[in-house]
């Protein structure tokens, strides 16, 4: 009976397998441009972890390197806010609130801004850029992230003349950051950049990763990248973002000045006084591997190393 | 409680042997399940390390308890657990030289006399090669008295383990774990100094 009812498939209307690549390519690379096509509502109000974002693929920022697995950039994490251990941020995080959530721009501003997520992630159009990770503890991973530069968001606040310096601010919540309660570090965290660093289109401005929101782990729901510096610059769950004319001292620099300086750019030649930064675990790079090499400034020199012309990179580390 | 006797406590040695591969089968577990976390180097140098310490404190335990007991056959499964200790930092040294100076010798030079906590740990472990290579009955023979003396290093070496720990871990500030394994290792040299415990065993 089935068969007598079922019509063959003509051959032309079997889609020929280079449209199907090309469609798969599309939803591969901006699965969330999709879902704003097929008209989701609800991106407007909330950014629930996970959520698919609208984005185009950077074609300045990526790489050849292969992105380290979402499993492994989603489970090792440093955010002390949720323990020290690298697995206690994905494992502790599940109560910290994302929404609702605003980020506050002030000091040396013209126009200071109080944002919330929906106006951040219209602010400026989403890209994915694939950019290098390298932490000041040697080892790094590739990470596709989604976000735009800082310097769109800065510019909306028209930064004074006087400002040099810009502070970056994180969440503390005590009720859901069970690693405020040691006091490893003086909360809320702490970093800050020199505003031409701010600036630079590689700063980055994240929301997601892996084509979606940041996981709470990964600095939910919105964070810092800075490429050519160790990961600690990258704030996560930015709160306030201040512009100011003096140099600030980082949560870092308070704890450990000697360890870690105000600039951590990536320098192979500059080693951290317990270990060498001349090379780097690659995390997924297999069990036998062994390190491969530091590149300056991330490998990110040829945009970066003009930022630091005159300067002696092993005083101003 | 009855004494007991040395054949009795030979019989469990395989009981002891047991414990001392558990940090190993351990490992073979959480590999074969996913359980090393991204970075398995890490995990397992830093592991290899903390292990290498519980077993030389387990180590120098066994003297006080065999005392407590009034227990001297005890010592007859002192120097398997010693070695065990031995394999374990065999073990994190090994991965520090392939993992973390990618096995070459010039890397692993300058690691040591770049910095004082690699320098420690490696003093420490020359010192429980030493006692390992001279754990066996010739060598304690052939030392005599100077055999005990020798051994005694053990409680330098312990002291130096907790002392690169620390060193490790100070950076981050996140010391109380190391304070865990010092008050451990001072409470047993105190226990050794405790008149009672010190007479000869009955």
């Amino acid at each position: 009976m089935f068969k007598s009812r079922s019509q063959p498939i003509q051959s032309s209307e079997i889609t020929d397998e280079s449209v199907w690549r090309a469609r798969r390519r599309l939803f591969l690379q901006a699965p969330g441009a999709l879902a704003l096509a097929a008209g989701l509502p609800g991106l407007a109000q909330a950014v629930p972890v996970g959520q698919a974002l609208s984005f185009n693929p950077s074609q300045r920022w990526k790489l050849d390197e292969t992105p380290t697995s979402e499993a492994d950039v989603t489970t090792y994490n440093n955010f002390y806010e949720f323990g020290t251990g690298k697995e206690d941020p994905s494992r502790q995080s599940g109560q910290f609130k994302t929404e609702p959530w605003t980020v506050q721009v002030d000091g040396l501003v013209h126009k200071p801004l109080t944002l919330d997520m929906d106006q951040i992630l219209k602010l400026a159009p989403l890209e994915e850029r694939i950019y290098r990770l390298r932490c000041v503890e040697a080892w790094s991973m590739v990470v596709p992230w989604v976000g735009y530069s800082l310097s769109a968001l800065l510019k909306q606040a028209s930064p004074m003349g006087s400002a040099r310096f810009v502070r970056f601010e994180t969440a503390a919540e005590p009720e859901t950051m069970p690693g405020l309660r040691s006091r490893i570090l003086d909360w809320p965290y702490v970093e800050a950049l020199r505003l031409d660093e701010a600036m630079h289109p590689l700063t980055l401005l994240a929301t997601g990763l892996y084509g979606k929101s940041l996981p709470v782990q990964n600095g939910a729901p919105v964070r810092l990248i800075v490429p050519w510096k160790y990961g600690f610059k990258s704030a996560k769950s930015l709160v306030r973002i201040t512009l100011t004319d003096t140099m600030p001292e980082s949560s870092w620099m308070k704890v450990a000045p000697h360890e870690y300086g105000f600039y951590a750019n990536v320098n192979p030649d500059v080693p951290h006084p317990r270990w060498s930064q001349a090379t780097e675990r690659v995390i997924g790079s297999g069990f036998f591997a062994t390190k491969k090499a530091t590149l300056p400034f991330n490998g990110y020199a040829e945009d970066v190393a003009s930022l630091y012309a005159n300067m002696d990179l092993r005083r101003y580390y | 409680m009855k004494t007991w006797k040395a054949a009795q406590l030979d019989r469990l040695k395989p009981l002891v042997f047991l414990v001392g591969l558990f940090p190993l089968g351990r490992w073979v577990w959480l590999g074969f399940n996913n359980g090393l976390s991204a970075n398995p180097a890490e995990f397992l140098t830093r592991s290899s390390g903390t292990w290498a310490l519980v077993l030389l404190l387990v180590t120098l335990a066994l003297s006080p308890v065999r005392r407590l007991l009034a227990q001297p056959a005890l010592v007859r499964w002192r120097r398997m657990l010693g070695l065990f200790s031995f394999f374990y930092v065999a073990l994190h040294t090994l991965a520090w030289a392939w993992w973390d100076r990618s096995g070459n010798w010039l890397s692993m030079w300058q690691d040591i006399v770049q910095r004082p906590l690699i320098a420690i740990g490696l003093i420490a472990t020359v010192i429980l090669l030493l006692l390992t290579l001279t754990s066996t009955h010739g060598w304690q023979k052939r030392l005599g008295r100077g055999w005990g003396r020798l051994h005694q290093t053990v409680f330098l070496a312990a002291a130096l383990s907790v002392l690169h720990f620390y060193l490790i871990r100070i950076g981050k500030n996140d010391v109380v774990e190391v304070y865990v394994y010092g008050l451990v290792l001072v409470g047993l040299l105190i226990l050794r100094r405790w008149p009672v415990l010190n007479q000869p065993a009955k």
